[in-house]
């Protein structure tokens, strides 16, 4: 589903990812880990499409249904639309922008762009509380500003909600486990698993392993400067957690 | 951030003949354009009363606006097209260019185009040049005419009323209309009557180095209610011009009066060059119990802005609203908001101010509530929020309350909000293009003032502000 290829890319003139190599699958977890700085965010970053970070060489190419298409020469919107949904480290506060109404006009963006009919707000209404209840979540949710005034746990939690609705091919969750006690812990990662089958794919980053025991991922690797190090089951994840990096990276 | 606004559309000039006065003000002027109109003596004695009050006044310099010293002198206070200085009789009269103009405007006059249930009265420079659906608004003894005919036709309705709510003592500029307004809209309407059709006026600045001093006077007799539509745009011009209006509004026992404008006046280019200085001092009065006056505003041009529609509560069980929605962009400067005086009993009003600055703009919302003694029971709710867009636009509130009666009870809402590329990002990243975020962003902070404003005009009014916005946010 996604293939990165020798990905060389960075943030104000600095290379940061130095030819990075992943395949995901549909039906995989993938967790990417690694110290701070090695290049985690800005991986996410490239994949969604931040107008910040630059490429330097490399492919990062999508399938859906057996049609490849090149990331790169994609919009941010455009790439929404597709099926990538990347789930913000600090999701972003929008004044004056009722949640519900977003997620509507998010909706049916994506159902334009795909030829399929839009929903009207009745019958989106009903979606929208069915994807609620699916996670658990309170209908609270759907009449505040998108993001204002939610605490971290529930900015996170909304984040997974737009997952639920938009129905991404590729979700990637950057540091989706930072600043959740154990119980937002628990549910963001309920929701995230209830949402894993086998015609999509999740890429976790994260610093911590204490995320991959709520999720359990198909394969771990663990980025360092810029390039993946090693990869390996989620054994690998126990054992950064006992030796840290520093075996890794010498 | 990219700092590129989408282009006025608006700014062409239309070639034709006028008669125009030589540029410059003294009382030989005024009478020459009261003797133009052929006006009635006391219209001729207000003007000039008004003129030499004007002479003994200084520019306000209290509002958040800087701009160089405006020559009175070298303006010209009167411009006309050729041979139409009575106002047309029929639509056959006027001329080409003109109609062309204002179909250009999306405001066709000829009699098969016309916009469906609503009546336009077209001002252009200093006259009026048509008035559609006349006859049907007769059959209900609704007076629908340019400021000129209602004085000829209706000169002691006009004696009353004139000057009654805004006097020319007012301000600086209220004086100077007061002493040269050319041309405006009249609008009567009987007791009881629901008006059938939203009346509207479209005003048109062409000629250059020309000030456009209208002046619109609606009464609303007992138990009846009318909808009222203002429009306006000018040419492109390295030159500032002048517009001082004067908007007078008379609700009686049981009226409803709901004025709406789209302000779209060029507002000069992004270097500042250019653009209308818009002074308009716009006054209603809830005259008798239970009436009702509104004011619903989007602002989106003028390169200066000075302008503060206001009720005076003056029925007990009367209602003030105001509703607006200024958007500044380039270096454009506002300072718009609104006054609403209580004095009556159990008078309530409401205040909705949403400003955004765009560029290197500057937005300020000034608004007063005063409750006098009399105004018992009185209510006030304010609500004034800023959006600002870039790192270098700015936004000001002066809110002033005065309460004067225990028994009153006022709230005041404030916020600041700055929109980052970041949260266009986001949006995006869930699948909307810019059009859809900025439209998004724009409905979700403008919701309250959107929905006041009338079905002719919400489409094409957020449409405006949406166009200016995606240029300003990249």
């Amino acid at each position: 589903m996604l293939s990165v290829q020798n990905l060389r890319a960075g943030v104000e003139g600095k290379t940061i990812l130095k030819g990075l190599n992943l395949e995901v699958k549909a039906g995989e977890i993938h967790a990417i880990m690694g110290p701070n700085g090695s290049g985690k965010s800005t991986l996410s970053k490239i994949i969604v499409g931040h107008p910040d970070y630059q490429v330097e060489s490399g492919d990062v190419v999508f399938e859906v249904n057996r049609k490849k298409k090149n990331l790169l020469e994609m919009s941010v919107d455009e790439r929404a639309r597709n099926g990538v949904f990347l789930g913000f480290q600090y999701p972003v506060e929008v004044p004056g922008v009722n949640n519900a109404e977003f997620l509507r006009a998010s909706f049916n963006a994506i159902c334009r762009d795909q030829g399929v009919e839009e929903m009207d707000a009745m019958d989106f209404d009903v979606y929208l509380r069915q994807k609620l209840e699916f996670l658990d979540m309170d209908e609270r949710f759907l009449n505040r500003q998108l993001n204002v005034d939610f605490s971290g746990g529930e900015k996170k939690r909304n984040e997974i909600l737009q997952m639920a609705v938009l129905s991404p091919r590729l979700t990637i969750l950057d540091e989706i486990d930072s600043g959740l006690d154990i119980d937002a812990l628990k549910l963001v990662s309920e929701g995230v698993n209830k949402l894993h089958n086998k015609d999509n794919a999740i890429v976790l980053i994260t610093h911590y392993q204490r995320l991959l025991k709520h999720i359990e991922p198909d394969v771990v690797h663990v980025l360092h400067d810029g390039v993946i190090v090693k990869s390996g089951d989620k054994s690998l994840a126990l054992e950064i957690e006992t030796r840290g990096y520093d075996w890794l990276l010498a | 951030m990219q700092i590129v606004s989408k282009d006025y559309k608006y700014g062409f000039v239309t070639q034709i003949e006028t008669e125009e006065f030589p540029k410059g003000l003294n009382e030989e002027v005024i009478r020459k354009i009261s003797a133009i109109k052929a006006e009635p003596e006391f219209v001729t004695e207000f003007r000039l009363k008004a003129y030499r009050y004007w002479l003994t006044l200084k520019e306000p310099d209290w509002a958040d606006v800087h701009y160089p010293p405006i020559d009175f002198q070298d303006l010209r206070y009167y411009s006309a097209p050729k041979k139409k200085t009575d106002g047309p009789k029929s639509l056959n009269e006027v001329d080409q260019g003109i109609l062309e103009t204002f179909n250009k405007l999306g405001i066709p006059l000829s009699e098969q185009k016309r916009l469906t249930g609503v009546a336009v009265d077209a001002v252009f420079d200093s006259v009026s040049v048509a008035t559609t659906h006349q006859e049907e608004l007769g059959k209900h003894g609704v007076i629908f005419c340019s400021f000129s005919e209602a004085l000829h036709k209706y000169p002691e309705l006009v004696k009353k009323y004139l000057g009654t709510v805004v006097p020319y003592k007012d301000n600086f500029y209220a004086a100077l209309n007061s002493a040269v307004f050319s041309d405006g809209s009249f609008v009567y309407i009987p007791k009881g009557v629901k008006c059938p059709l939203d009346l509207s006026t479209y005003f048109r600045i062409n000629a250059a180095e020309t000030g456009q001093f209208e002046r619109t006077l609606i009464i609303a007799d007992e138990g009846s209610s009318v909808n009222y539509l203002e429009g306006c745009t000018a040419p492109m011009r390295d030159e500032n011009q002048l517009h001082a209006a004067i908007v007078e509004l008379i609700a009686l026992d049981g009226a409803e009066i709901k004025y709406s404008t789209v302000q779209n006046w060029y507002g000069g280019d992004k270097d500042g060059k250019g653009g209308i200085y818009n002074f308009v001092t716009k006054r209603g009065l809830c005259a008798g119990d239970h009436s009702k006056i509104s004011w619903t505003q989007v602002e989106t041009g003028s390169a200066i802005t000075w302008k503060y529609p206001s009720v005076i509560l003056k029925g007990d069980f009367s209602r003030g609203e105001f509703y607006s929605v200024a958007l500044t962009n380039h270096k454009m400067q506002a300072d718009t908001g609104t006054k609403m005086i209580h004095i009556g009993k159990k008078t309530t009003s409401k205040i909705v101010s949403k400003g955004i600055s765009l560029d290197q703009s500057s937005n300020c919302y000034r608004g007063q509530v005063k409750i006098l003694p009399s105004a018992i029971g009185a209510r006030n709710h304010s609500r004034c929020d800023s959006m600002l867009v870039g790192p270098e636009a700015r936004a000001n509130t002066y809110p002033y309350i005065e309460v004067k009666n225990s028994t009153a009870m006022v709230e005041h809402e404030a916020s600041t909000s700055r929109i980052s590329a970041d949260q266009i990002l986001y949006l995006k990243s869930r699948g909307l293009d810019e059009e859809g975020a900025v439209s998004l962003l724009l409905n979700g902070f403008c919701k309250e003032v959107f929905k006041e404003l009338p079905l002719e005009f919400s489409v094409e009014a957020v449409r405006l502000l949406e166009m200016k916005l995606e240029g300003s946010i990249g």
